[in-house]
């Protein structure tokens, strides 16, 4: 019953998003002209409200289904199982294709409720056409989901008991991946909605770009926390100490991610320049697009890939047919109208517009580059050519070419003034960095001698985008220069996108150096350890005390004890687990990890070994992986630096107002 | 309208071109030139030692290695780098270790200690490993990604290939069919 009230909800949503996705459009062009008297304008809001309760309700009923084990839907025999913990149960809901489409539609219909909440002082047909335009897209997926990928079909005769949840995916890290995945790929959606709505009206302006602003930064908080939370998870999941594998999937979530960055600075160019217009509404529809993409390469099974669900060649024809509708139908929108587009003002290469032009250029390449190196085995396949395979030595190789002058400029750009600035001036105040940097690069060169340079490199890109940034927050409150409570009123008085932006600039650095740190210093032992026996890894002693078989909810585990000390004394204990999960009879291991300043201690456990001499000992692992940590902390220091900025008062969503329309108040109220 | 408004359309034209042409392909059926031929000819060394006098792993695979006088063979391409490999590794150990037919590894482009820790964590299916160190061996196999598993009959010749991981499901329906369907002739 439950299942079929989900089923119907959901027919009706549909419904209501072909309503949502015409009337309001058609309306508000009638209302460009003057005679909207069908009040079809106004239809957005009702439409987009019911929207979201139905897809609500239809996401409830699923959630429903699984949480009572429901058998007799064929979505829940093949991911669960009734001895499934509470907390699986409940993200098993998007834990497979059909499930996750539907959090898809959710997430895009809780947007849509988000415009009618904050976006009151939208301009009404503004409103009326990002709202419909977000309807189109919901009658896209929701035709797919109810036509190739419906989750509440029902089984007959219902069996005893599920498939259950693949066992890797039953794990904190990756329970929560998916939403936030979601939250920034469908965030996107509001970019794309305002870019494409502001084509339909013919105007970009420094309101559009504020309207446009704080969703973009809400994706992208999403989409960073995401990114980071699939990473940590591959990091201790995956039980080898690696954290990017260069996965065409990762790779799918990159791509948009490196799109939006640039999106928000070029958004800041029309903000405060009302220059890049042309450039910010292509972006805009690029990284929807590319997120569109990016679920494409998942679904249908174009590449393969351990993350992708189920391949069926239906969903793929229809995902491609919806891509050609929405990437090729905007982008056709664009060639017609953006040169209708008032073009914007001029500047010159060296000034902070400049520098964030080169920002852009540079993130575009990146995003590029990590697309063409998904895609190239399907290029040459389609053109019948030699058959290639692109890892990570590919990725390894021209993503840090890109890296470092991107770095580079993220420190000098924020030091140049608008318009027109000052390069000299701007490399004198950076002197102490540079002098901070090199020397930061030689010790790692003294420290590491026979080390890989690279190492240097990475430590030094990390160093110049720290101090840099630090130096220009010290000089912007020219603490020292002046009394410190004068400096703490500057300070008071900064906007707080301009704190956001510190924060994030300063992640990034830490999280560069973190990957450094993993990548190049890692130092890892692997051996058959006898109980007692004790290893040495980087000057900490591990010795195997016990291991115990163990039996956890749904799977039986052999869990090791392993005390850890440094110059005798005591630091820790680690308890890495072999799992074996009762219905799949999967082994997964999960790996025991002590975090610090320094870096993860990090154990797992292999198999077990008995000799003819009836000794026994087990595979151990050990790694020393230096500042990993930090790549988390940076990750969420980047986090924290967006929310900071999204919580700026000129970015509450809907503050701003069009110039026109203020004076055109304003000369009401005079009358 | 401007023809550098134009250009965003036309590539993502081109791309979906692309995109509809992959499609048509099973992903796990790509035809492979070599389908009814010898297996190509190739020499790679094992696995190097990581650690000064550790011995080398695997003891290397050339043409002639593939011995198919006793049955059918397995030969898959791995890699430590390569994630999906992970997911179809324990298939390849059950089928290792239920004796059905042996399966020998070629490691694409990989370093020797990642190699090996992975093999020591994961498991070591193989009867025999070459170390395609610059992925040469897989060029001549006309490989497309990793991992790969070709069967090769009796006589040596190559009767089928399978492109991605060989999930639970390959394994039933398509990989141990086969074997036994090739191995009665």
């Amino acid at each position: 019953m439950i299942a079929e009230i989900g089923h119907f909800s959901l027919i009706l949503a549909f419904v209501l998003a072909i309503i949502q996705g015409t009337l309001p459009l058609i309306g508000a062009g009638r209302r460009d002209k003057g005679r909207d008297n069908f009040g079809w304008t106004g239809l957005a809001r009702p439409a987009a409200i019911g929207q979201f309760l139905f897809i609500s309700m239809a996401f409830l009923s699923l959630t429903i289904s699984f949480i009572t084990s429901d058998f007799s839907l064929s979505v829940v025999v093949a991911n669960s199982n009734s001895a499934l913990p509470l907390l699986y149960k409940v993200s098993a809901v998007w834990g497979n294709h059909e499930g996750s489409m539907l959090l898809w539609v959710f997430i895009l219909s809780l947007f849509g409720l988000c415009v009618v909440v904050f976006g009151k002082n939208l301009p009404l047909g503004l409103r009326a056409r990002v709202l419909s335009i977000q309807g189109l897209i919901s009658v896209g997926f929701l035709l797919f989901i109810l036509f190739t990928s419906n989750p509440f079909l029902r089984l007959d005769p219902a069996p005893f008991d599920g498939r259950d949840l693949n066992p890797l995916l039953q794990d904190p890290g990756l329970a929560f991946h998916p939403p936030f995945l979601y939250l920034g790929y469908v965030g996107f959606s509001m970019a794309f909605s305002f870019a494409v709505a502001a084509l339909i009206e013919g105007r970009v302006d420094p309101a559009w770009a504020r309207w446009v602003r704080p969703w973009t930064l809400a994706a992208w908080c999403a989409l960073t926390l995401g990114i980071g939370l699939g990473s940590w998870w591959a990091y201790y999941e995956l039980g080898w100490g690696g954290f990017w594998f260069w996965d065409p999937v990762e790779n799918a979530s990159l791509i948009p991610w490196l799109a939006g960055t640039a999106l928000l600075h070029s958004a800041t160019v029309v903000e405060k320049r009302d220059a890049m217009k042309s450039w910010t509404v292509l972006l805009a529809i690029l990284t929807f697009s590319l997120s569109l993409i990016g679920t494409f390469l998942v679904r249908s099974g174009v590449l393969t890939s351990v993350h992708s669900f189920a391949t069926d060649p239906t969903r793929g024809v229809f995902i491609l047919a919806l891509l050609i509708v929405t990437i090729g139908g905007s982008l056709i929108l664009f060639a017609w109208r953006a040169p209708a587009l008032k073009p914007g003002g001029m500047f010159a290469p060296v000034s902070r517009e400049g520098f964030l032009l080169l920002n852009n250029l540079l993130l575009s390449c990146a995003a590029g580059t990590v697309l063409i190196g998904t895609l190239y085995p399907l290029f040459l396949d389609a053109v019948g050519g030699d058959k290639v395979s692109v890892g990570p030595p590919f990725f390894n190789a021209t993503f840090l070419p890109i890296a470092v002058p991107l770095v580079l400029a993220m420190v000098i750009g924020p030091l140049l003034s608008w318009k027109r600035g000052d390069l000299r001036q701007a490399l004198r105040r950076l002197s102490v960095v540079a002098v901070l940097t090199l020397t930061c690069v030689a010790a790692i060169l003294f420290y590491d001698r026979g080390g890989q340079p690279l190492a240097a490199l990475g430590i030094g890109m990390a160093a110049w985008l720290f101090f840099g940034t630090a130096t220009e927050l010290v000089q912007r409150l020219r603490i020292g220069r002046i009394p410190a409570i004068e400096s703490w009123r500057r300070a008071a008085h900064q906007p707080r996108a301009y704190y956001g932006m510190v924060l994030a600039h300063a992640g990034l650095a830490v999280v560069i150096a973190g990957i450094t740190g993993g990548s190049m210093w890692r130092s890892e032992h692997i051996q058959a350890q006898h109980i007692g026996e004790t290893v040495e890894v980087a000057g900490y002693n591990f010795t195997l005390t016990t291991v115990e078989a163990e039996t956890g909810p749904n799977y039986t585990m052999d869990t090791a004890r392993i005390e850890v000390s440094k110059k005798g004394r005591n630091i820790t204990t680690l308890s890495p687990e072999k799992r074996i999960y009762d219905v799949s009879a999967m082994p997964t291991t999960e790996a025991a990890i002590h975090s610090s300043l320094k870096g993860d201690l990090y154990v797992a456990l292999g198999d077990q070994q008995i000799f003819d001499t009836g000794e026994e000992a087990w595979t151990t692992r050990i790694w020393f992986n230096p500042l990993v940590p930090w790549i988390w902390a940076g990750v969420l220091i980047m986090v924290l630096g967006g929310l900071v900025s999204l919580a700026d008062r000129r970015h509450r969503i809907g503050a701003p107002r069009r110039a026109t329309e203020r004076t055109a108040e304003r000369t009401a109220v005079r009358r | 309208m401007r023809w550098t408004h134009t250009l965003p359309v036309i590539i993502f034209a081109l791309l979906a071109i692309a995109f509809a042409i992959g499609l048509t392909r099973n992903p796990e059926r790509l035809p492979s030139a070599l389908i009814d031929k010898p297996a190509p000819q190739f020499d790679l060394g094992p696995i190097a030692a990581s650690v000064a006098g550790e011995e080398p792993l695997g003891g290397g695979l050339t043409t002639s290695d593939l011995d198919t006088s006793n049955g059918v063979v397995l030969v898959n391409i791995f890699a430590s780098w390569c994630v999906p490999c992970l997911a179809e590794h324990p298939q390849l150990m059950a089928l290792a270790q239920s004796g059905i037919a042996p399966v020998y590894g070629i490691n694409k482009k990989d370093t020797a200690t990642n190699a090996r820790n992975w093999l020591a964590e994961n498991g070591n299916p193989y009867a025999r490993i070459g170390a395609d160190i610059d992925g040469r061996a897989s060029i001549e196999w006309g490989v497309y990604g990793v991992p790969e598993t070709f069967i090769l009959d009796q006589s040596g010749r190559i009767r089928y290939r399978h492109v991605g991981p060989i999930m639970p499901r390959d394994m039933e329906k398509t990989i141990l069919p086969l074997i036994e369907e090739i191995g009665k002739k």
